[in-house]
């Protein structure tokens, strides 16, 4: 501990969001700073590397107006922390945790670093406990359980936000039991924003958003996340409750990394992305899960759209790399009509095989879940053959095929507004097997 | 010798310090919290070390210590069975010590020291060793664990019977003190006394890769794959099934509920080959993505210094590390963070020597003590946008003896393992070939190359049937479809989801033999009276 407040008025350079001091003693890496402006307007910022008595700070909110003469940097010696407290839900705030709901801050139970710590291994508890969402080509097919992170890939134009709603609105435990939701609107219009704020509202079990819009300081969208897990780790690992944590849209958050890093002169990598860009996805989506002796659960729910519909794109790609599978939407099959437009081929949930089955969902889960793979990948590549030599050249057996993929995707991925139980998704399911006549129904 | 200093400058995972006296690679604790850490470059003025632990919350001027010793592995009794950090902290003590969440600064020793052991001695007072010659061994599960000389010298006393790791066994006439374990240095090879060329296959319980694309024991494998192609599945089928004595499983830089995963299957399951528990055999080292990068990059390391460590036993060791893509990465971002000039894709350009390096630790060696022992690697590739032309599945193709495509179209489809039959292939095949015929079947070269020849001819077909249709081909070429389809669905897929999961060479090559064998039966039959129906039906027909 510092016996007095270390404040300094010695600021050698600006360069937006980043502000150097120079004869500083003895500062941290990670260090909180307050930075006085010339008007007395207060921003926070954070230590970002220290060469002997020159800090180089990243500064947070709207740098215009500081000055090098009358702005005064004061470091706090400790670094950056989330209060948390069971007040916070029902609340809105901002990137840096402040309200912005029209009500008074809370009174912190605790504070807690924002960055986390990571899970020991040996402490997970693996996740096992199916999550009816209600959409048959996620239940079904691409389950989704407690604990688990399972983002949503889309393109430009896709109805991620309706889906990602429906979750929301739908979710069961199977024990019955509701989700708190922690959500981070992350470079979103204040239109998207106020669709999803009227799903939260809703919610029976409460939520907590975390709010940086597209006009907002885009060092306060590394932060918003960031302050959501931090939040959501404590509801669930020290109150017990379950957390959803729905993140949209991740590629605002990975462009903000990458404007910070240029602006740092990092070396890019790919695409312009910092190199470290997979541990840094990965400091937050590890974050998810379960823990040995301890009841509540942290499940994630990330949005990305694909640049350029581009699934080999870096952000859906290192993303992909982290998270326990990926439910793609495609844009073929939204032109067709069809909601949600899942395409179960790229799509997989990592953690499926023991959510289902006798005592999750149903003892004949799995082998519905196969046989509609098979069949329904055999008719997608069918369906290319046909495109060059035309019905005609094909055996009645593979037209059969044609025919079942065509009312998988109308049936079964196909539900409009309908909300289907886990009974009923596979009762469509064997359904279209044996109007088919294709085995494993 | 120790050297004392203070933190002059932080940037990330490294750290300036103004201590003098210091060498390179030395262990170095830093700061108030004693995080860990190692001297990697040295100016003038001043020493860059790179921290193991998270620096977030360090300040300058915070006191650092150099203990004159570079980064160590603990070897000794009692490692397999356990799981630990890029650092060989023991996470179960971890746990212990500071709950569910990881914390910095702590540093429980890896080995347990209060649990007893019976040590047989193999030489006795007044006898000469040679450093790394076996002094005597101890019973680990099903294992005799040899314990190696620390030095050369005279016996001056050797205890026999129960011990604990904190006594010593006995003495050299120099003084040395002769102990159950011993340190190694991480990044340095453990010496051998000759290379042999591998021989023997190793098992994998895999059709597809025992079958078309056959391991040997010391020899090495890759396999790159885009994300949900089956890397993990693999490895992890790998651990639980591969015919070797140990297994060390390197979870580096990889997802935490996947090791959670192995640990639990591992607990709970049998070595298919022994019936002993998995366990004794299995050694996790894990250090996940969201962990700290620089350790990320010191645990293939810490792994391959325990699996030569087993092989000096004489035993044979297998290698699992999941992926060397996060490794390679954690490299590049601790170049970047010494401001070192990048080479492709900003990876640093002793990527490749130190890649080859690696690589060059497996093989098959004859040990101090006359033995036999082998040390296998098979890695995972997580090459980004599944693009096999970058740098890093480059690198590891031109080290490694085995390549195992893994192909996303494929995963898609739910072919497991997504193995492409077409672009993999492994060196060794042609050599294990005679051994897999003499101990397996007399049959099993032919039926290779019937599989293999059956699995080109369909390709061509298929290429035909793009032009003309399914309906527009000649009834053989239907046929050879047909069995096609059968080989890749009842022989090349195996799901690791169900009992099949496992294959001996015996059933391998029955499950392939039924196969090709019904497809000469329903050729025949198509020759002789020109019914495809007949033909197809027969195929079917087990
Ligand atoms: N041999 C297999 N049998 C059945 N399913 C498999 C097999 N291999 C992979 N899978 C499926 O593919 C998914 C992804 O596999 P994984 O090994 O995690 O991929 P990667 O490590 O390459 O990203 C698994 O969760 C599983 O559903
Ligand atoms: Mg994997």
């Amino acid at each position: 501990m510092r016996l007095c407040e270390h404040r300094y008025q010695s600021i050698g350079a600006i360069r937006s969001p980043l502000l150097i001091v120079e004869r500083v003693i003895e500062s941290r890496i990670g260090e909180t700073v307050s930075i006085l402006g010339p008007q007395g307007e207060k921003l926070e910022g954070e230590v970002l590397r220290i060469d002997g008595q020159t800090v180089l700070l990243q500064v947070f909110g709207e740098t215009r107006g500081l000055d090098i003469r009358y702005s005064t940097v004061i470091f706090s010696d400790a670094v950056k922390k989330a209060p948390v407290s069971m007040a916070c839900l029902g609340r809105v705030f901002n990137g840096s945790f402040q309200p912005v709901d029209g009500r008074r801050m809370f009174v912190p139970e605790k504070w807690l670093p924002i960055s986390g710590y990571p899970i020991n291994p040996v402490a997970r508890a693996r996740p096992e406990e199916f999550i009816e969402t209600g959409y048959s080509a996620i239940d079904g097919l691409n389950t989704l359980v407690r604990g688990q992170k399972l983002p949503v890939f889309s393109c430009a134009g896709l109805p991620a936000r309706e889906i990602a709603a429906g979750i929301l609105r739908q979710a069961r435990l199977s024990g019955g039991g509701d989700f708190v939701v922690v959500f981070a609107a992350l470079g979103l219009t204040h239109r998207e924003y106020s669709l999803y704020m009227e799903v939260l509202q809703a919610m029976r079990g409460g939520f907590v958003a975390f709010v940086n819009l597209a006009d907002e300081p885009v060092v306060e969208r590394l932060l918003a996340p960031r302050l959501a897990l931090t939040l959501a780790e404590f509801l669930a690992f020290e109150k017990a409750m379950d957390v959803l944590v729905l993140v949209t849209d991740m590629v605002n958050y990975c462009d903000a990394l990458r404007e910070i890093s240029t602006s740092r002169e990092e070396l890019p990598g790919r695409r312009g992305y910092p190199g470290y860009l997979y541990s840094d996805l990965a400091s937050l989506y590890e974050r998810a899960g379960r823990l040995k002796g301890v009841p509540g659960s942290v499940t994630m729910l990330p949005v990305a759209t694909m640049p350029e519909d581009d699934i080999t794109h870096p952000i859906p790609d290192l993303t992909g790399y982290i998270t326990e599978g990926q439910v793609v939407l495609s844009r073929d099959l939204h032109q067709r009509g069809i909601f949600p437009p899942i395409d179960v081929l790229p799509s997989l949930s990592r953690l499926m095989q023991r959510g289902i089955g006798e005592g999750r969902t149903r003892s004949d889960h799995r082998a519905l879940a196969n046989a509609l793979y098979r069949h329904y990948a055999r008719g997608r590549e069918l369906r290319q053959l046909e495109a060059i030599v035309g019905r005609e050249g094909m055996g009645s057996a593979d037209i059969n095929i044609l025919s079942f993929a065509e009312a998988f995707e109308r049936r079964f991925i196909h539900q409009g507004e309908e909300r289907r139980t886990i009974a009923q998704t596979l009762d469509v399911g064997f359904a279209l097997l044996k109007e088919f006549a294709l085995e494993g129904g | 010798m120790k050297v004392e200093g203070r933190i002059i400058g932080i940037s990330g995972p490294t750290v300036s310090v103004d201590c003098e006296g210091l060498r390179l690679y030395d262990r170095v604790v830093v700061g108030r919290d004693r995080l860990c850490g190692e001297v990697v470059r040295i100016e003038r003025q001043k020493a860059i070390v790179q921290v193991y632990e998270n620096t977030l919350g360090l300040a300058v001027g915070e006191p650092v210590e150099g203990l004159g010793l570079p980064l160590t592995v603990k070897l000794g009794p009692g490692l397999l069975g356990n799981l630990f950090d890029g650092l060989q902290r023991p996470l179960e003590a971890l746990r212990a010590a500071s709950g569910p969440f990881i914390r910095s600064g702590y540093d429980p020793f890896p080995l347990d020291c209060d649990r007893p052991w019976q040590f047989e001695p193999l030489k006795g007072v007044g006898d000469t060793v040679a450093s790394g010659e076996p002094l005597g061994a101890v019973a680990e599960g099903p294992f005799r664990h040899l314990l190696f000389a620390p030095a050369s010298g005279k016996i001056a006393s050797l205890n026999a019977g129960e011990f604990t790791l904190r006594q010593p066994l006995g003495h050299l006439e120099d003084g040395t003190v002769l102990r159950g374990w011993q340190e190694w240095p991480a990044r340095k090879p453990r010496p051998y006394v000759r290379k042999r060329a591998p021989e023997q296959p190793l098992v994998t319980g895999q059709r597809c890769l025992d079958f078309l694309f056959p391991l040997v024991r010391g020899g090495t494998a890759i396999f790159p794959g885009g994300f949900g192609t089956g890397k993990t599945v693999l490895e992890q089928s790998l651990a639980k099934y591969a015919d070797v004595d140990v297994v060390i499983y390197v979870g580096c830089g990889e997802r935490g509920n996947e090791m959670a995963e192995l640990l639990d299957e591992i607990v709970s399951l049998k070595d298919p080959w022994t019936d002993g528990p998995l366990m004794e055999r299995t050694l996790i080292v894990a250090n996940t993505s969201n962990m700290p990068v620089a350790a990320r990059e010191a645990s293939l390391y810490t792994a391959v210094t325990v699996a030569e460590y087993y092989r000096d036993m004489g035993l044979h060791v297998l290698l699992l590390a999941d992926s060397v893509s996060r490794w390679a990465e954690a490299l590049r971002e601790i170049s970047s963070s010494l401001e070192e000039m990048p080479g492709e894709e900003g990876y640093p350009t002793y990527l490749n020597s130190r890649l080859a390096g690696f690589f060059e630790r497996a093989g098959l060696v004859e040990t101090a003590s006359g033995d036999l022992g082998s040390l296998s690697m098979v890695l995972a590739v997580s090459p980004p946008g599944g693009d096999f032309t970058e740098p890093v599945t480059q690198a590891c193709l031109r080290a490694a003896g085995a390549f195992y495509m893994l192909d996303t179209a494929l995963a898609h489809s739910r072919h497991f393992p997504a193995v492409h039959w077409g672009q993999s292939y492994s060196l060794y095949a042609s050599e294990l070939m005679a051994h897999f015929a003499e101990t397996v079947s007399s049959r099993w070269p032919e039926l290779v190359s019937r599989c293999r020849d059956l699995l080109l001819r369909e390709q061509g077909v298929r290429e035909v049937a793009e032009i003309v249709g399914l309906e527009g081909l000649q009834d053989a070429d239907r046929l050879l479809i047909r069995v096609a389809e059968r080989i890749r669905r009842d022989f090349l897929c195996q799901n690791a989801y169900t009992s099949e999961a496992f294959s001996t060479p015996e059933q391998t090559l029955n499950r392939i033999s039924a196969i090709v064998d019904a497809y000469e039966r329903a050729s025949q039959r198509l020759e002789d009276d020109g019914l495809l129906d007949e033909a197809l039906a027969e195929l079917d027909r087990e």
